[in-house]
């Protein structure tokens, strides 16, 4: 069924062009991944599907309704983690529902339960500053589920961290989105990253950014943990490398 | 530690320089005589300090009003900020020491003249610093709230002011010190109580060892006024002591 959609959208700014009749969709708890190089155009689409900027033309639908330039019902997140850092974890965390109006110790009841699926438990009570890069990435993303109507925007969210940590909060984020309903649009440059992760893949090349390639990752899910060392993994890779004209 | 050795020898050499009559004692009373002077003018100090003690936290506590209200009208109103930050600046190029006269005839010998300085020489500070503060709230994190549908008093509150506690105490630190200098330099040009009153009376009687004796009384409140701050800003910045 389908969760999330940009329809034919476009935008430019001072008379440029930078993303043209981009379409795509996001079904109930896939991960689809936009792949492209810098400056094509991901952020600014991204920057739509969030509401934070009307597009020239197009829309924007969530469960079949126009959201096109609102905020506030699609989360995302960033690189950067973003907490606030004179907030403890569970307030940073509950802040979300706290913004929608719910009043602070109702909305940490809320958030806490999620604690454990998302393995900070133990760091409620604590501040940014006291966590591990891997750990607040979590703890970012936990945030972003507690804001989401099951629809997510991860703008490089891994790419921050060191090599060791990234294979583990792949696997870690795979196994999370068994866990809980969420369906994800997650941007990176890390070919690898996006074969691993992604049910789907979109291809944006060119200038102004178009989709120009969509490939499907067959590989069934949960994924096996060789599965970046096989022939098929390598298949992906080889046809997307070729595309991009790298 | 060091700095309390440090004190402890300047007072030695201090005492060592009057005593063996070096410096005389009309100059420079030693620290001992400081220290009987202190004794014997004690009440008459205390009733002079609690006058001088009240102008100085009711004006800082108007001033840090003033200051935080001119701070969330810059920030929220461009125009406001255009037309006024310039302003604000000139009443920083008047030196307070020439406008308090002034104050005087127009306000009297009360208290009145008094607060009005205080609050003209800390409001500075505390606009400047929180304005700073908002202004570098960051961007991405704004833009963050703003897709979780957060509005501008949201933003402020969860965004803006925690942001900008660290230069807010700064600025306090300054603003409380000054408002203690100020209290007494309003003094000193008219008054019937305070610390700088009786700072004028001393000084017009040559009486240098009670003059001396007012002087560390000011330091102290001063330093006394600062670590309360630096008190308060633990309490209400708890991050910060987490390691």
């Amino acid at each position: 069924m389908q969760k999330l959609a940009a329809v034919q959208v476009t935008k430019s700014f001072e008379g440029k062009t930078v993303i043209k009749d981009i379409s795509i969709e996001l079904n109930e708890k896939e991960i689809v991944c936009l792949l492209g190089v810098s400056g094509v155009g991901k952020t600014t689409l991204f920057n739509v599907i969030a509401g934070l900027s009307v597009p020239d033309s197009g829309n924007v639908m969530l469960n079949g309704a126009d959201i096109t330039g609102k905020a506030g019902h699609i989360s995302y997140m960033l690189q950067k983690d973003l907490l606030l850092p004179y907030r403890t974890i569970e307030e940073n965390v509950a802040l979300p529902l706290i913004i929608k109006g719910m009043k602070k110790g109702k909305a940490i009841k809320k958030a806490l339960p999620y604690f454990k699926d998302f393995d900070l438990e133990g760091t409620e009570k604590k501040y940014p500053h006291q966590l591990s890069g891997g750990m607040r990435q979590r703890a970012a993303l936990l945030r972003t589920y507690m804001f989401s109507e099951g629809a997510a925007l991860l703008d490089e969210p891994f790419s921050a961290l060191d090599t060791i940590t990234k294979s583990m909060i792949h696997k870690w984020y795979l196994g999370v989105m068994e866990k809980i309903n969420l369906s994800t649009i997650f941007i990176t440059h890390d070919i690898d990253e996006a074969i691993l992760l992604s049910d789907r893949i979109y291809l944006l090349t060119g200038r102004p950014g178009r989709i120009t390639k969509e490939i499907v990752i067959r590989e069934k899910k949960p994924r096996r943990d060789d599965f970046n060392l096989t022939e098929s993994f390598l298949n992906y890779k080889k046809e997307i490398i070729s595309h991009l004209g790298m | 530690m060091n700095s309390a050795a440090a004190i402890a020898v300047i007072l030695v050499v201090w005492q060592i320089l009057s005593s063996t009559g070096i410096v005389p004692d009309f100059l420079l009373p030693s620290p001992v005589d400081v220290a009987r002077a202190f004794v014997n003018d004690f009440p008459l100090l205390m009733m002079h300090l609690k006058v001088t003690l009240l102008e100085s936290v009711l004006g800082l506590v108007i001033g840090i009003a003033t200051g935080f209200a001119m701070a969330v009208l810059m920030d929220y109103f461009e125009p406001f900020y255009k037309a006024f930050y310039p302003v604000v600046v000139i009443t920083q190029t008047v030196p307070a020491i020439a406008v308090a006269p002034l104050l005087v005839l127009w306000l009297g010998y009360d208290m009145a003249p008094k607060v009005t300085l205080i609050v003209i020489v800390t409001f500075f500070p505390m606009t400047v610093g929180l304005l700073e503060g908002f202004r570098a709230a960051d961007g991405d994190t704004m833009n963050l709230l703003k897709a979780m549908g957060a509005d501008r008093i949201q933003i402020f509150r969860h965004v803006k002011l925690p942001g900008a506690m660290d230069r807010f105490f700064a600025s306090l630190k300054i603003s409380a010190s000054y408002s203690v200098v100020g209290a007494v330099i309003a003094e000193w040009l008219g008054g019937y109580s305070g610390l700088g009153v009786y700072m004028t009376r001393v000084r017009k009687s040559y009486a240098f060892d009670k003059m001396f004796a007012v002087i560390f009384l000011i330091s102290a409140i001063s330093l006394l006024l600062m670590s309360a701050v630096e008190i308060l800003q633990k309490r209400m910045m708890p991050w910060r002591t987490k390691d």
